[in-house]
């Protein structure tokens, strides 16, 4: 409440301090990017004819675009996965006493405390023929023949939305925590139900969270290279697997660049979307 | 439009709460409140205001006891199926709905449509007096102006029940004042039973017809403002409510009426035993409140020596030191002329009438 220094300008401040981050970004991901953005424009494995046929191909090719739609699908599939489990999860955390809560943050917490290798062999062992899964189920009499888990799409969601789950649960559980429950009880006091209070305040108070959650999810889990290559195998291919595959197997480096910035702006379509949605929700809740 | 009857009355009976914790917070409260009064729970922080207001609201269900609105048993019902109105002390607005929106959600919520909706937070936009709101978001919006939206929004389903917890601390002065005004016109046109949650024994004395006085989770007594404010049940009423001395004594004689005390501080005085019967030669606490004290000149009374006197506008209140060492308050209405007291003058005090000066068994 006290009076601003009047002439000074925030956003003026400390700009050097920015420097070094800014020279890293510079040398480690600008350039690189523009290499590949370079790369990417020529028409030879040479690098000797600059042209579009790379696009040309990739936008062309039923098998290319193929991959990428399945990519994105498989994103929207894990986010909606984490969202669905994660969403429960957080509510449940700001409605129970703090032994509780801490015991949830630790479970949610702990797939990051442990590598992301070991987890996607996990699932393997879960989800193979001779699986957890397969074997409980088997001995109870429930199923016959083991059923096909491993390699599959479903298989791929469970266990990347397992891996990915701290970054949906987090944010949505700061997003709800700064609802004031008092809006819970007044809605309650007005005559709303608990869906209409769901609905009308909860949710709409926590986009802010879900966006965040979401926009994480999403972007973690179309980039996730071993755990889609680990759980998918060789029968399902997706964009990192298939540019790795353009690079480093057939050293097809344009290719694998056109790839890349295809798949970069991709993610940014998808994610601007989510921001934009996020700016739009940002008229809520506030200060 | 909803039509529930408004101005129901409303009994706590016999209601106790234990949190899961173990806290006791509230044993065996007994209120039995009339149709349209307004009533004020008044206590210290702590001492269970809210969880009575949270168990009448239904958002709490109580170890023990009834709640009785009008007259049926409630304590089945959760809080959506109440009707209770409830005024939250930090307002609790919806932060992401419009002023009309806010208002017309218990509306809503009931299924009335959206133009009946929007008239009728016209009507009680003007009702509390602001409009030219109903687009704005409560956060654009002073602190006064949001409780007026509060009050609305809780008025909007014609609850039979009003519950506010706090609803002025956190106003400034004048603010304050303006909403007591406000809410006191609003519960007289719209004759709904209220209840007003406050630590402010001003406001619990000027707002209320009757005020229920809470410590540590008991009720200590409810009464009229000036039951509350001229008979104390209990020492802590007595403390509590206004401010007041307390002169330690022995009690010489006494019947139901009347006992005669001798004050540690020197002199024989009537007094009136507030809690019932006292026994001779019991220790007692006597409370005398500044305003109830005189100076006399002859030697009835008890001797003191003035220390600092403070001019407080339209009242001077003089420091006194008497015999055994203790200081008293005394309060005098200020004439145009007030006799000035020098600091250190001799003089004698006596309290203006028997039944202004309370008696209660000593504690410890
Ligand atoms: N949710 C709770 N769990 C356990 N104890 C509580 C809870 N809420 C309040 N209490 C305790 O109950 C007592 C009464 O609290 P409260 O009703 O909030 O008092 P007031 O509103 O008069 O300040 C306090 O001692 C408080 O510590
Ligand atoms: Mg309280």
């Amino acid at each position: 409440m006290g009076a601003a220094p009047a002439s000074r300008d925030v956003t003026s401040y400390g700009m050097g301090l920015a420097v070094p981050l800014a020279l890293f970004f510079l040398v480690f991901f600008v350039a690189p990017l523009l290499q590949l953005l370079w790369l990417s424009l020529h028409n030879d494995t040479a690098g000797l004819h600059w042209g579009l046929s790379q696009y040309q191909h990739f936008l062309t090719d039923p098998f290319s675009l193929g991959v990428l739609g399945s990519t994105l699908l498989l994103g929207a599939e894990v986010t909606l996965v984490c969202l669905m489990l994660g969403f429960p999860l957080a509510w449940l955390y700001q409605r129970v006493g703090p032994r509780l809560q801490t015991i949830i943050i630790l479970i949610v917490l702990l797939p990051l405390l442990t590598s992301v290798v070991v987890r996607t062999f996990a699932w393997i062992v879960i989800l193979g023929r001779q699986g957890i899964i397969n074997a409980t189920l088997q001995s109870l009499g429930i199923i016959n023949t083991p059923l096909k888990l491993l390699y599959t799409q479903f298989g791929v969601v469970i266990a990347l939305a397992q891996v990915q789950m701290p970054l949906m649960t987090l944010p949505l559980i700061t997003a709800l925590g700064r609802i004031d429950p008092n809006l819970d009880d007044a809605s309650c006091s007005l005559g709303a139900g608990s869906w209409r209070t769901f609905f009308r305040i909860v949710l709409p108070l926590s986009l802010p969270g879900v966006i965040a959650g979401c926009t994480l999810t999403y972007a973690a889990a179309i980039t996730a290279f071993i755990t889609q290559s680990l759980v998918g195998g060789g029968q399902m291919l997706f964009m990192p697997m298939y540019l790795y595959q353009q690079a480093s197997t057939l050293q097809n480096w344009p290719f694998a660049a056109a790839i890349s910035i295809i798949f970069l702006l991709a993610v940014l379509a998808v994610v601007s979307v989510f921001t934009t949605l996020g700016r739009l929700s940002r008229g809520y809740g506030g200060t | 439009m909803v039509d529930a009857p408004s101005g129901r009355s409303l009994v706590v009976d016999a209601v106790t709460h234990r949190y899961p914790s173990g806290a006791l917070a509230v044993e065996n409260i007994n209120l039995d409140i009339k149709g349209g009064e307004i009533i004020a729970l008044l206590g210290p922080s702590g001492c269970g205001k809210t969880t009575l207001l949270r168990i009448i609201a239904g958002f709490i269900a109580q170890t023990q006891g009834r709640i009785i609105i009008g007259d049926g048993i409630v304590d089945a019902l959760p809080p959506n199926r109440r009707s209770v109105g409830i005024v939250f002390q930090n307002y609790a607005l919806f932060p992401h709905l419009s002023i009309s929106e806010n208002v017309s959600y218990g509306l809503a919520a009931r299924g009335i449509d959206k133009a009946d909706r929007q008239r009728e937070a016209q009507r009680l936009l003007e009702l509390v007096q602001l409009p030219t709101m109903a687009e704005r978001l409560p956060r654009q919006l002073s602190g006064g102006q949001q409780q007026r939206v509060a009050l609305a929004r809780a008025l909007a389903i014609r609850p039979s029940i009003l519950l506010l917890d706090e609803p002025f601390a956190a106003l400034d002065k004048n603010l304050r004042l303006d909403m007591q005004i406000e809410v006191k016109r609003l519960q007289r046109v719209s004759g709904i039973t209220t209840l007003i949650v406050t630590h402010d024994q001003e406001e619990a004395l000027s707002m209320a017809d009757r005020v229920a006085v809470l410590s540590h989770g008991k009720l200590e007594q409810f009464g009229t403002p000036s039951d509350v404010y001229d008979r104390p049940q209990t020492l802590f009423v007595n403390t509590f409510v206004g401010s007041t001395n307390r002169m330690p004594g022995v009690v010489v004689s006494a019947d139901r009426a009347a006992a005669k005390v001798r004050l540690d501080a020197g002199a024989e005085i009537i007094a009136r035993p507030a809690a019932g019967a006292l026994t001779e030669g019991g220790r007692v606490t006597v409370c005398i409140r500044p305003e109830h004290l005189q100076f006399v000149g002859d030697e009835t009374g008890f001797a003191g020596v003035v220390g600092m006197s403070l001019p407080l506008g339209a009242t001077v209140v003089h420091e006194v030191t008497t015999a055994d060492g203790s200081g008293v308050k005394v309060s005098q209405a200020r004439f145009g002329e007030t006799r000035a007291l020098e600091s250190g003058a001799a003089v004698r005090l006596a309290p203006l009438a028997p039944s202004l000066a309370n008696a209660f068994p000593a504690t410890l």
